[in-house]
Parts: structure tokens; C-alpha cells; sequence
């Protein structure tokens, strides 16, 4: 437990408002469209009386709760205003969210504990904190309303933004102030049990809807700052090249052109946030900019990594299955004995390619630098990343930096620190030219310098026994990462293999983690995607082999597995699954786990002799433990579905010569609204204690369950993506 | 090149290369930031707007073509919000990340002006051009029904 409220010092309550660089969305809730005061620097809230970090109190009763997390669409702002206002019992329509400064936060005490939304974190992770400080600040509301009406504070009931005793009563705003001052002894316990809950748990409509229906929604690439200059960069095609020369003068005669700046990776430095070698135009505005850039010849050595292509890559991983790799589990006896001497053998092998974040909002970020303090506007995930990382670059003090938090235009894991890369670009360039700059990446850049989702190469074999259910199995893993990087290789590679729920009693996980040029980062539902994919079409091949039905054998191999059972049951229930339909129809089952909860699905399809598939229908259902919003996470489920599908379907990276070659969406397709499954989705909550995320969950399922069932429908087995790909044609 | 624009019926005087895509004049010279940049080759729709009422990608179309023509954006399409398709996108929590919803919301005006009352067919033909990365499809189709319901009403 964290004690939220040793930090409550008139000290901090000065600095809040001397440091404050966060900016207002404000608006209120429910009711009319609120005003947007547009990000720009020097913009100091007057957010009312501060009762703690988390939280102030104005005169009239509205509640600003500052939200530490930026939101990417996945609700984090309702999520946290409601958290908070659960245990600080005031009316859900006198609260309004602010961004919480990134400033005070990295550089006096870390009051926010998570500032991420990264990682299905926020609700997840966060939600003790910040059930705390919702409790602790109406503890000492009722405290002081005790001391001024001289009563205990046992006496004081605080509801509804009221504080009342007997006949007496005050608003929560009369007392702010002393309240805010206030030590206790001890911090009030969090409510942990549903059945108290008056908010959450409730459908709340996400509060930051109506500035996204007219275009008031303020996105990183939307920032204008006076004397702002446009940059158009580019970076090395091939990651890690060498940039030889470029021609500005070719271009610095062209309208509005100002500078072309080198862009310098730093030797031995390669991590996520680092820069590549490259060059930007900078021009008063970006379409000058970038046609500049297009225009000016310039000179790379790609080096060696050019030779690199998807297919060399499959070429070292067939080679590598033949390899023993590290092992990551093992259960039991000597498996690799018992398959070798076993005459039911059961062996698959499947690929999944690189996959590219394609946030819609292309990556781009603002840098405004005076001699008093460095703001910035940047596409992060997490808000408190960019005051280390600019200060970093620039050599100045973190104290001096602001990170002025906006809206993202999609994340998906690639803003976390997968893409604050440009962030430090525009650093560099705007200190170069001395002016504020806003540097844009096209679409085409975004997606050659993504940091991408790993690919995977797998081979897995399985002995059945006497029951026809397996009691050895086997899976070597080759994965591509940056570096071979721990961050992305082990912890993305291991998700939902070695952590299968399927209790084997003999089982050996291997895998092999190759260091590739092409930079990686997390990816929404990171290694769940890939790995359930491979996996529970594997479980569906050991369940036909053995003359099982594929959800009874799940079933039958999670027993005793509670929050599997649950979902699994529930899926069994509602979903009709069945494998008794007419060829050219198919229903598939899968269920995988990913940051803590159980989702499974059930696909429908339909395909067609030539081989036309159409997604007809998906049923998730999933246990997250507790639901704090559960419209919010039916959204998140919703659409995961169809981002996910989207990978599985169309898309894939093409490496040729050592680069990404399909960089645009003429090219790297996704789903579109035609093609767009129904989803309906039901929860299965254990509310045992633990709490799981609900952002990515819905993805991993998804797509293994459409295989199966267009195994089901055709006979046919897709063991790589984009399924599209495949030839589904059946007679 | 100086020319005049008609940008949600206010002339804007604007001095930019004829040849640079309207998103840009629209964006970057005039500052209306709600119309958005997504692929640059009209393939994703987040940059639509109006000409004359017909939906275009704004980000494949030469300023100067626009020039004597109503150019209608985001921002113009209702003073305080109240468009239909506005109020249904609220009631229906269409957007999440919100990103591609201005060029949506466009489309299925355009849309909604030429058949006030489609069929899921029909918006799926007009909306095919939109791409939407969260996911957020089945919650648009639902929006332009009620939307078409809420016109009638």
C-alpha cells in the first residue's frame, strides 16, 4: 500500500503551482461540449484548492482529477476520474480530468507511481493508487469538517461531494483547503470488495467522446507554436545504415526551405529512444519540407544487413529447429525421449511475419526550446519518458523540460518507449535551428522506421497417450529481435507457451533469440499474438488427433485452472460452437491469456469453394478479474478483434535488401468496415483478488480461432499470415 | 501562388504552390488541425472533407482545384456539434483513439446527403475508403443508422 499523503506539504502544494506545466482539456460531464483550450506553452491550470497529487477542489464543487496518463483511445482518463471518485464519493458530473504535470512528476517525488499506458497498466496496476487517493483526500475532508464542527471524525459521513453530521452540513469545497493540510495517522483501507461499489462497475460513457466528433481533439501533430518551422525526416531505409552524403543545396533554393540538418546514431547506443542516422529538411511548412527531402539526393551505405530478406530470416530459423536452443521450461521427465520413442506424433510448424504498429496518426513530435524551458508535444505512451529523454539530448536540466500531454492518435505499444525516437529528432533539430519545430514523419517513414512486432518461426511436436490427450510436448521458437534485446526477446517470447494453461506432464520449451538490425518493440498483446496463434492451433491439431472436441479438450486440459475454466464454460455456453457444419462453414475455438486475463474466443466463417473467406461472427469472452468500466472495456474487446484480424489477415512486413518494402496502405493492408466481423463479447469475472487488463487481451484469440474454423470450413490448415494469402479453396 | 479559398463559407487568401494537397493549406496555413493526415496516397480517408458536398481525400487534392469550390471540413460541418451523425457518434461512443473519426464522420455525411437512409451494404460501400486502426467499425455502422433516425426525426 502507498501512502499517497506523506507527500501532502505546503511545499507541494506551492510548487504545484509554481511547476505546473500540465495542460486543461477540460471539459465537464455528461452534459454540453466542453471547451478546448488548445496545448501551448505556458499554460497554467487554475484547477482549484490541491487536497493531493492526484486531485483538487474548486470553490464551485468541481472536482479536477489530473490524470498522469495520456489517452490513446482506451479510456484511461474515465478509468482514473472514476477510480478516484469511487472512494472520494463525489457526483460523477462535477468531476473533470486534466493531464497531470509530467514536470513535477519526474522531477519532485514521482507522486503517480505509473504513468504509462502501456502494458493494460492503467486500470491493472494503478487502480490501488489511485482508490487511495480518492479515500485518503476524503478521509481528511471529513477530518477537517470534524475539527471546525468539533466532532470525531467517526461521526462525519462524507457522500455525494457532502460532508454532514446530524443536521449539519457542508460541500467537500468548504473544507479543501484545510483538508489539504491535513496528516493522519493512519491512510483510510481501499474498498476491495464490488458489492461496495457505487460507480465502479458501471457503463460510463468515456468522457473525451465529444471532442473527437468535431475536430477540437488535440493530437502531438496538431501543436502549433508561434514561430514554429515544419521537419521532414529520413532515416536510414536500412536500419543502422550509414548515412554518406546528402545535396542541400539541390533543394535550398525551393519555397519556404530553411535547413537540412544531420541526424547522427550515437556508436553503442541502440536503444528504443535513440536516434538513426539520417537528415531532415526543415521549412516553413511540412509539405515544403518533405518535398524537398524527396527531392534531394541522398547517399546511404546500408552495410551488410542489406542481404537480410524475410526469406534469409526463414532460412536461419529452418536451419536453427535443427539446433538446440535455450530452454525457457521444462516440466517433468526427459521429453524430447518420450516423443522420439512414441508412435503418436503429432508435429507443426508455423510463421508469423513482422507486423508494423500503424497508428493512424503518423509518428511526429514538437520541441519548443527557450533559455527558461524546453515543452514538448509528444506521441507517447508514457507522458514522464520525454523529460528525461529531451533533457538527455539537449544537455539541460529535467527540471527545465514540460511534456504538454495530448491525445494519441493509436499506440498500440509502439509510443511506449518503442517510437520516442522522433522526439529526440525534433530536439536536435529545433536546437539546431534555433527555432521551435515540428517534425512529421510520413507514412512511408513511419512505417520503414517502426520499431516492429518480432517475427516467429516455430516448430512444436507432441506425443499422445492412451487417452489421446498429449503427455509430451515440445516447442523450439525462433524469434528476430533488436539486439536480441531481454526486453523484447524472453519476456515477448515466452508469453503463452511456456505460461500454456495445458497441463502436460512432460513438456520442454526452447527457443532461439536471433539479434537482427531491424529494431523491435512491444506490440499490443506482445508475443500473445504470435505465440497464441501457434498454440492454440496446435492444440486444436493434438484435439482432433486424439478424437477429442476442441473446447472439450480444453476444457478437459485446464481442470482445476480457475480463471480458464471460467471463461471456457461461459464460451461454451454462449458461443453454439459446434463442429458439425456443412463444408464450406466452419466454427473455431481458442483462449490464450495476456497481461493477466483469460479471453476466449469463438469464430464463425464462411468460405467459399474458390476460396473466399468472410469472418462472419467472433464471441469473446473474457475475465479480466473485476471490470471498472465495462462499456470502456467492451469498446477495447470490440476492437481489438478487428486489430488484431487485421495482422492475421492482410498483414505482414515484406524484408527485402535488409529494409520493409510494403511502407503505405496500398500495400500494408488492414482491415476495413467491409470486412469487419460482428463481435459480441461476454464477461466471466473471477473478482478473486486479481486484477488483469482489458486492452489487449481480445487481440491474441482471435485470429487462432479463425484458423480453426477455416480448418473446420475447408479442411485446410493456415500455419503462417496473412491468412488472405492461402489458397482456401476447397471442392 | 496567391489564390482564394472558401473554407466553411469564410474566404481565406492563402499563397502556397498550386500543386500543394489542400490536408496541407487546410492544416498547416489556414490551422484548421482537425482534418488529419494518415497516408498521403488517399488510401486511408482520415484527411477527407467536402468539395461542393462530394467527399474528397484531401491529402491527394491540389489546393488550386478547390479554388471557387465550397470546401467544407470537420470544423464546418455544424457550428456546436449538433450534426446527426455528431450526436449519434457521441451516444454510440464511436471514437476511440479519435484520430481517423473527422475523415468518418465526413464520409458518411456525404453519405447520409445522397441516401438519407442506407443499408448496412450501402454504408459499407461508402466507408470502405476509411480506415479506422482501433477497430471501431461495427460502433460507425450503428452511428450512421441512428444518425439516419435521428435526420428523420
Amino acid at each position: 500500500m502507498i501512502d499517497v499523503n506523506t507527500k501532502l506539504t505546503r511545499r507541494t502544494l506551492i510548487r504545484s503551482m509554481s511547476a505546473a506545466g500540465g495542460m486543461i482539456i477540460g471539459f465537464q460531464v455528461p452534459g454540453a461540449l466542453a471547451a478546448v483550450i488548445a496545448p501551448k506553452p505556458w499554460t497554467t491550470p487554475t484547477d482549484g484548492v490541491e487536497i493531493n497529487a492526484w486531485l483538487a477542489i474548486d470553490a464551485d464543487g468541481t472536482v479536477t482529477i489530473r490524470v498522469p496518463h495520456t489517452e490513446q483511445g482506451q479510456g484511461g482518463l474515465t478509468s482514473v476520474a472514476m477510480l478516484i471518485a469511487e472512494e472520494l464519493d463525489v457526483p460523477w458530473d462535477s468531476i473533470q480530468t486534466v493531464f497531470a504535470d509530467m514536470n513535477r512528476h519526474v522531477n519532485y517525488g514521482e507522486e503517480y507511481i505509473v504513468t504509462t499506458t502501456h502494458g493494460s497498466q492503467l486500470v491493472r496496476l494503478q487502480h490501488p493508487h489511485l482508490m487511495q487517493a480518492g479515500a485518503s483526500a476524503r478521509e481528511r475532508l471529513k477530518e477537517a469538517a470534524a475539527r471546525a464542527w468539533g466532532l470525531d471524525r467517526a461521526q462525519i459521513t462524507a457522500r455525494q461531494g457532502v460532508l454532514s453530521a446530524g443536521s449539519r452540513s457542508a460541500p467537500y469545497a468548504e473544507f479543501a483547503a484545510q483538508a489539504g493540510q491535513i496528516t493522519l495517522a493512519e491512510e483510510p483501507a481501499i474498498k476491495k470488495n464490488p458489492d461496495e461499489w457505487w460507480l465502479l462497475g458501471n457503463s460510463t460513457p468515456r468522457i473525451e467522446v465529444p471532442l473527437k466528433v468535431n475536430g477540437s481533439a488535440q493530437y502531438a501533430i496538431d501543436t502549433q507554436v508561434e514561430g514554429m518551422v515544419y521537419a521532414a525526416v529520413k532515416s536510414c531505409p536500412v536500419p543502422w545504415g550509414r548515412l554518406v552524403s546528402f545535396d542541400f543545396d539541390q533543394v535550398r533554393d525551393r519555397p519556404g526551405v530553411i535547413a537540412a540538418v544531420e541526424l547522427e546514431a550515437v556508436p553503442g547506443k541502440t536503444a528504443f529512444s535513440d536516434l538513426q542516422n539520417g537528415v531532415a529538411v526543415v521549412a516553413d511548412t511540412w509539405y515544403r519540407a518533405k518535398t524537398a527531402l524527396d527531392l534531394m539526393p541522398i547517399e546511404w551505405d546500408f552495410g551488410s544487413d542489406a542481404e537480410v530478406s524475410s526469406a534469409t530470416q526463414a532460412d536461419t530459423a529452418h536451419r536453427l529447429w535443427e539446433e538446440t536452443g535455450d530452454v525457457s521450461n521444462e516440466v517433468g521427465g526427459d521429453t524430447l525421449g518420450m516423443i522420439a520413442d512414441s508412435d503418436r506424433v503429432i508435429t507443426s510448424e508455423f510463421h508469423r511475419p513482422y507486423e508494423t504498429h500503424a497508428r493512424m496518426e503518423p509518428i511526429n513530435a514538437t520541441v519548443s526550446i527557450t533559455d527558461e524551458r524546453v515543452d514538448v508535444w509528444s506521441p507517447t505512451q508514457n507522458q514522464a519518458t520525454p523529460v528525461m529523454l529531451v533533457a538527455d539530448q539537449l544537455g539541460r536540466d529535467p527540471r527545465d523540460v514540460y511534456v504538454n500531454t495530448v491525445f494519441l492518435g493509436g499506440a498500440f505499444g509502439g509510443n511506449g518507449g518503442g517510437n520516442t525516437a522522433v522526439t529526440r529528432q525534433a530536439a536536435e533539430i529545433a536546437r539546431q535551428v534555433g527555432r521551435p519545430v515540428k517534425v512529421i514523419w510520413s507514412r512511408e517513414e513511419d512505417i520503414t522506421n517502426d520499431k516492429q512486432r518480432p517475427p516467429v518461426h516455430t516448430r512444436l511436436s507432441a506425443a499422445l497417450g492412451d487417452n489421446g490427450l498429449p503427455n509430451a510436448f515440445f516447442s523450439r521458437a525462433v524469434w528476430f529481435t533488436q539486439n536480441a534485446a531481454e526486453r523484447i526477446g524472453p519476456a515477448t517470447a515466452d508469453v503463452a507457451i511456456n505460461t500454456m494453461p495445458y497441463q502436460v506432464p512432460n513438456r520442454r520449451h526452447e527457443r532461439h533469440n536471433v539479434a537482427a538490425h531491424i529494431p523491435t518493440a512491444t506490440h499490443r498483446g506482445p508475443g500473445a499474438n504470435q505465440n497464441g496463434f501457434i498454440i492454440e492451433q496446435f492444440a486444436d491439431e493434438l484435439a482432433l488427433a486424439g478424437d477429442w472436441d476442441p473446447l472439450e479438450w480444453r476444457i478437459e486440459m485446464t481442470k482445476g485452472l480457475e480463471p480458464w475454466q471460467r471463461v471456457l464454460l461461459k464460451l461454451k455456453e454462449v458461443a453454439g460452437f459446434t463442429t458439425d457444419l456443412p463444408r464450406g462453414q466452419g466454427m473455431g475455438v481458442a483462449v490464450v491469456e495476456d497481461h493477466a486475463a483469460y479471453c476466449a474466443a469463438c469464430a464463425t466463417v464462411s468460405v467459399s469453394r474458390r476460396g473466399e473467406l468472410r469472418v462472419e461472427k467472433v464471441v469473446l469472452v473474457h475475465n479480466s478479474g473485476y471490470i471498472v468500466n465495462p462499456s470502456g472495456a467492451i469498446d477495447q474487446l470490440e476492437g481489438s478483434v478487428c486489430y488484431e484480424l487485421s495482422h492475421a489477415l492482410y498483414g505482414g512486413l515484406n524484408i527485402q535488401q535488409g529494409r520493409v518494402v510494403n511502407t503505405n496502405f496500398d500495400s500494408y493492408n488492414l482491415m476495413r468496415m467491409p470486412q469487419a466481423p460482428e463481435v459480441e463479447v461476454h464477461f466471466a469475472l473471477s473478482q478473486d483478488g486479481w486484477w488483469g487488463g482489458c486492452g489487449e487481451p481480445g487481440g491474441p484469440p482471435t485470429p487462432p480461432a479463425v484458423a480453426n474454423a477455416i480448418y473446420f470450413a475447408t479442411g485446410k490448415r493456415v500455419r503462417s499470415t496473412p491468412i488472405m494469402r492461402h489458397d482456401l479453396s476447397w471442392s | 501562388m496567391a489564390f482564394k479559398l472558401t473554407i466553411n463559407g469564410t474566404d481565406h487568401e492563402v499563397d502556397v504552390e498550386p500543386e500543394t494537397p489542400l490536408l496541407w493549406v487546410l492544416r498547416d496555413t489556414v490551422g484548421l488541425t482537425g482534418t488529419k493526415f494518415g497516408c498521403g496516397i488517399a488510401q486511408c480517408g482520415a484527411c477527407t472533407v467536402h468539395l461542393d458536398g462530394q467527399p474528397v481525400r484531401s491529402c491527394s487534392t491540389a489546393a488550386a482545384s478547390a479554388v471557387g469550390r465550397e470546401i467544407t471540413t470537420i470544423e464546418g460541418l455544424s457550428p456546436d456539434s449538433s450534426h446527426p451523425l455528431q450526436r449519434a457518434w457521441v451516444e454510440h461512443t464511436v471514437p476511440q483513439c479519435g484520430y481517423c473519426q473527422s475523415g468518418q464522420i465526413m464520409s458518411a455525411a456525404a453519405l447520409l446527403s445522397r441516401n438519407p437512409n442506407p443499408s448496412d451494404s450501402e454504408i459499407d460501400a461508402a466507408m470502405a475508403g476509411n480506415l479506422c486502426r482501433c477497430g471501431t467499425y461495427s460502433r460507425i455502422r450503428a452511428a450512421i443508422h441512428r444518425a439516419a433516425e435521428i435526420a428523420e426525426s
